[in-house]
């Protein structure tokens, strides 16, 4: 197979005007006649969905939650990026996209990036029309704050609550288009599988949360925007319900999967406080704009923050990095927190944190401005911990917050299977190795708003407006299969519960494939997820049946595909003999403990090929060309 | 269904009847009260008896009367239709609730105070403006002019413990009541400033202690009087 | 264990729980004790904790809805003690933590109890009425595309804040529930509110207001008496200011908007 990206010809700044003008267009008459599935209703499929309503298209919306507002955007909290050089502070589309691609530590699309940079200006503006309400200035114009990994103030915010506002943005204007009748949507209803007809994504198979009943939606084509698969560590910031299942099943029937061993590991979490723990909870990068990142210098000190003085603590991030300081990109800021408690100076009662230090900023700023910035932050941690952030330093520590990975897409976001899209963070393309801050909410609505509506439109003008009955054989065979899957997980009556499995999975993911890893640890990690897996088809319990609302069920079917993802990402992360971003093979580092790209033999996306259960995945590199940045070994010193 | 009774059957639409209703019979209680205080005069009920007569035969005030019935008919009305409708909207109810923890009582029971203050309203009527409406009046001269003596049936009816006891509770009941019910009327009309609102909370508390407790003081002054004499 | 709190004892608890199969049959509290559950734990966790052992003893486990586990979804619900997201105020069930609670004490965990809010399961209702008052006007129509500079029209600062502070609502429904009315004018004002405020959402406020309250109505919603247990337990804190705001759009749009 040989991957074809598409990127268009011409000079950087000027591929995505030829594109759009070289794409084909489908009649605003005819684009009544085709049918587009979204699965997921979080910023990529909320405004996907809206907008191609909006064109004329017909939708079917589908999430698992019971409203599509609900969907895990909601928790995104610091910004959203945009070249709007609103601040006069040297910022434009080219910086946007420099940022990102050397963010993404060079393991990204150059055409994708710059596209993305581009069209985040337009982003801005759409949600301001919606309604989406942006900090202000007392002007009354928008407000900007600065953000990791960058030297210019770009992000746009509500608050600490900008994920939720984008995203109720999105939702109103899917509102109207389920008012209009343009889109059907379809909560609580779980995609358990993809549906080809002559080789093309023709539907899905769903399964309905409350009734059980199994059922098959046709349509020309399928987008998917499913967002993260993070939950394979069972541990992290990701909702309870965020899951594999729909781009797994799809990955199954062909969609190849690019780079799933890069995660993001984010700085600024809640520590763990016990096995129950059933979450992680983010608390906004932004807090790192006034906090300072410190430990004890001592290994061992017990003492609370307050009794250690000045002089005996190590601002770690200020010290190692002068210029970024606690301001370098998140996979910096979450490694040099693990060395800090690798080296025995954690704090907190499982040594397992750092501290986020506000004193300062109150002293310079007030207590009034510093609650008006972080108030809400504050507020969460104070709920969670029972501390108060505002008299203590805060204690923090990374968790796996973003996969860069997913299903490999070329520029159109179309994947390996004709007619099946993936955006959002369901897709490998824009991130590279390692996403800023603030760039996640804008990827989403960039695929959404303005990417999705003009490449889809291409692939269907070139396919004909011919419906698929859900009666068709293919759907028939896919319903029968999911049936048996729930048949089959249904009839084990084992000893452990589905939970007990995951943690179980969440721990190997978390030691060997997360932060840090090795070749020795990573072949470890994919022993022991096979033992997992196959014990966990023998021995998993499941009460109750199908058809009702089964909590148990449910998860089963997605632990049982993180099982085999997990084993994937070990896979990957083997096979890449490099450092690079959020993915750090502790064979490949510098003598100052940085990651130790390798560009002459890495500088690919590494895409995974599905050949059966227990076969070993084909991987197909898509070489990354780099015509525009130089690539440089990442500096935040 | 036209524009109008679309708005005025819709939640919000009856909301306001209640509202409007429940500010205008405030306004009655005013002149209720500043006119009934005549009965402190201390003249033997001269002034009281005059100003009887005057509200029964000043034909603005007997078109104001039957504005006034139809006020409390709407009142009434339009807190049952929505109290009615509200019950039915939880048809299983909690079986451990703690409303207590997040509202006041008072405003919790606004169809309980008020329909205590109907039963007191029916009792009052029945007692003085059916006798003096439709009553045997028992005429006195005062000023050479005569008069129904409206007074004398108030001063005894106040030498009875049980009655001054039900006019008292009627009050507390009206005091409650419009602890919620006037600021909230504003609020249902949508009269809500940062600037006013607060002064409009705080005269609606004023309001409805001074108004129930200037009530009350009338069957407990005479009540008290029949001892000392 | 966590943090620096040496108060930790793990708890003993009883707990009191709705069970209902579906939405057809009839529902009853069951008790369940529960044993060792640390302060340190999210009241969701607790359940957590609930849920594994009813499995492995052969009970289905207690359906409850979730999903971020950090506030910000208003997928959980829960009548907690009497209370609509437990006894902490502008907390969620999910934020609620158990060192809120003490060692032997008993607690009632009932579904959100309202006619539109059917229960489904347990503690899980339906509560895709309130998707539908927003269908029914919570937009403003602007397609993708063709918009103005995001700087075009300023808004003052505190518009914009208090726009921000309306759209916060995370419709969770926990108004309705502790609602004596059953009512969802908090909810509905919070939309109506925020978009009313914005110079872009005032374009279409009348019609907006006339078919978000129509639908809310037809939702079988109670109406609002201004008790204000709504306000006081909603979990992000959305003020009751927003109701007369409502009621103002309401009358006004009622008598000047020309839709006969």
């Amino acid at each position: 197979m040989i991957l074809d990206s598409k990127i268009p010809e011409g000079p950087l700044a000027e591929k995505w005007e030829k594109h759009k003008f070289n794409v084909k267009l489908v009649n605003p008459a005819n684009k009544r006649k085709y049918d587009i599935i979204v699965v997921g209703t979080g910023l990529a499929g909320a405004s996907a969905a809206a907008t191609l309503a909006e064109l004329g298209y017909n939708v079917k919306a589908f999430c698992y939650q019971d409203s599509p507002r609900r969907a895990h955007s909601i928790a995104a909290q610091g910004g959203i990026n945009a070249a709007k050089n609103y601040q006069n502070d040297g910022d434009s589309v080219y910086r946007l996209f420099y940022d990102t691609i050397k963010g993404g530590d060079y393991r990204a699309r150059e055409a994708n990036v710059y596209r993305l940079a581009q069209v985040s200006v337009n982003i801005i503006d759409q949600c301001v029309a919606q309604g989406v309400p942006f900090a202000r200035e007392y002007g009354g114009l928008l407000a900007n704050r600065s953000f990791g990994g960058a030297q210019v103030s770009r992000t746009f915010y509500a608050r600490g609550q900008t994920g939720q506002q984008l995203l109720l943005g999105a939702y109103s204007a899917l509102n109207r288009q389920i008012a209009y009748g343009k889109v059907k949507m379809y909560p609580r209803t779980e995609m358990l599988d993809l549906v080809m007809v002559d080789g093309k994504a023709r539907g899905i198979v769903t399964r309905h949360l409350i009734t059980g009943k199994i059922e098959s939606h046709s349509a020309h084509a399928v987008i998917l925007a499913t967002g993260g698969y993070g939950n394979v560590f069972f541990l992290s910031t990701n909702a309870m319900g965020s899951n594999t299942t729909a781009i797994w099943r799809a990955h199954k029937k062909g969609a190849l999967f690019a780079n799933p061993c890069f995660t993001q590991i984010h700085p600024t979490c809640i520590p763990v406080s016990g096995g129950y723990q059933s979450k992680l909870t983010l608390m906004s990068e932004s807090l790192r704009n006034d906090g300072r990142v410190w430990v004890p210098k001592a290994v061992g000190d017990n003492r609370a923050p307050g009794q250690i003085p000045e002089d005996e603590r190590d601002y770690f991030l200020e010290r190692k990095y002068p210029s970024f300081g606690n301001l370098v990109p998140r996979d910096v800021a979450s490694r040099n927190a693990k060395l800090a408690c690798d080296e025995g100076r954690g704090v907190g009662t499982t040594k397992l944190a750092v501290y986020l230090d506000f004193a300062d900023a109150i002293k310079r700023e007030g207590l009034d401005k510093i609650s008006q910035k972080y108030g809400n932050l504050f507020d969460m941690y104070a709920k969670i911990t029972g501390e108060n952030p505002y008299e203590q330093p805060m204690r923090i520590y990374p968790a796996v917050h973003y996969t860069m990975g997913g299903l490999w897409v070329d520029y159109n976001l179309m994947t390996t299977v004709p007619g099946l899209y993936a955006t959002g963070e369901c897709n490998f393309s824009d991130h590279g190795a390692n996403r800023l801050g603030a760039s996640a909410l804008m990827q989403g609505l960039a695929d959404g708003y303005f990417v999705i509506p003009y490449t889809i439109g291409d692939y269907l003008a070139q396919n004909p407006t011919t419906r698929v009955e859900t009666s068709h054989p293919a759907f028939q065979e896919a319903e029968a299969k999911v049936q048996a899957d729930v048949n089959r997980l249904l009839s084990i009556n084992g000893t452990r519960t589905v939970d007990d499995f995951h943690k179980a999975l969440g721990l190997l993911m978390w030691d060997y494939c997360g932060m840090a890893r090795n070749a020795e640890g990573l072949q470890y990690a994919k022993q022991e997820i096979r033992k997992l897996r196959d014990e966990f088809w023998r021995d998993v319990k499941i009460l109750g049946v199908n058809e009702e609302l089964n909590i148990t069920l449910e998860k089963a079917g997605r632990v049982a595909d993180f099982l085999e993802l997990g084993e994937l990402m070990v896979d990957d992360a083997l096979n890449r003999n490099e450092s690079c971003g959020g993915h750090f093979r502790e064979e490949y580092q510098t003598p100052e403990n940085e990651a130790l790209r390798d560009d002459e033999n890495y500088t690919y996306v590494a895409a995974w090929e599905y050949t059966g259960t227990n076969q070993p995945s084909v991987l197909h590199k898509e070489e990354l060309t780099f015509e525009n940045v130089k690539l440089t070994q990442r500096s935040y010193k | 269904m036209s524009w109008f009774s679309k708005t005025f059957t819709s939640s919000i639409g009856r909301k306001l009847l209640v509202a409007v209703t429940g500010l205008f019979l405030c306004s009655f209680l005013v002149v209720h009260l500043v006119g009934n205080l005549q009965l402190f005069k201390g003249d033997g009920g001269a002034s009281f008896n005059i100003y009887s007569h005057f509200m029964a035969t000043n034909p603005i005030i007997r078109t104001m009367e039957i504005v006034l019935l139809l006020g409390f008919l709407f009142h009434i009305y339009e807190a049952l239709v929505l109290t009615r409708r509200n019950k039915s909207v939880r048809p299983v109810a909690y079986a451990y609730n703690r409303p207590q923890d997040n509202s006041n009582w008072s405003s919790r029971n606004m169809g309980l105070l008020g329909t205590v203050i109907l039963v007191f309203l029916i009792i009052h009527l029945y007692n003085f403006f059916w006798r003096a409406r439709f009553g045997e009046p028992n005429m006195i001269p005062i000023e050479g002019t005569e008069y129904d003596d409206l007074y004398s049936v108030v001063v005894q009816s106040f030498h009875l413990w049980w009655y001054v006891l039900i006019y008292v509770l009627g009050q507390i009941a009206l005091g409650y009541h419009l602890y919620h019910g006037f600021s909230s009327a504003f609020h249902t009309l949508g009269l809500n400033h940062k600037k006013y609102t607060p002064a409009i909370q705080k005269f609606g508390a004023f309001f409805s202690i001074v108004v129930p407790a200037g009530f009350a003081s009338m069957p407990l002054y005479f009540f008290i009087q029949s001892f000392l004499n | 264990m966590a943090g620096n709190n040496p108060n930790s004892k793990p708890m003993n608890l009883t707990l009191k729980v709705w069970r209902q199969k579906n939405f057809q049959t009839a529902g009853k509290l069951e008790t369940y004790q529960i044993k060792d559950i640390s302060p340190e734990m999210s009241f969701l966790e607790m359940m957590d904790v609930l849920n594994e052992d009813l499995l492995l003893k052969g009970i289905d486990p207690v359906a409850f809805d979730h999903d971020c586990r950090e506030g910000i979804c208003g997928m959980c619900s829960l009548y907690i003690n009497g209370r609509a997201h437990g006894p902490e105020r502008g907390t969620t069930t999910c934020q609620l933590h158990m060192r809120k609670f003490s060692d032997g004490d008993t607690i009632t965990i009932e579904p959100w109890r309202a006619g539109p809010f059917p229960v489904l399961k347990d503690l899980c209702t339906d509560r895709s009425a309130l998707d539908r008052i927003q269908q029914a006007g919570g937009y403003i129509s602007v397609n993708t595309g063709g918009v103005p500079d995001a700087n075009e029209i300023p808004i003052p600062k505190n518009i914009a804040d208090k726009a921000f502070d309306a759209a916060t609502c995370i419709q969770c429904g926990a108004c309705v529930a502790a609602c004596k009315n059953g009512s969802a004018m908090l909810f509905t004002s919070a939309k109506v509110s925020q978009l009313a405020l914005l110079p872009q959402g005032k374009v279409e406020r009348k019609t907006r207001v006339e078919n978000m309250v129509a639908q809310m109505d037809k939702e079988g919603f109670g109406a609002c008496t201004n008790i204000g247990s709504c306000a006081a337990e909603c979990p992000v804190g959305i003020s009751l200011e927003n109701i007369a705001m409502l009621n103002r759009e309401y009358i006004n749009a009622s008598f000047t908007s020309e839709n006969v």
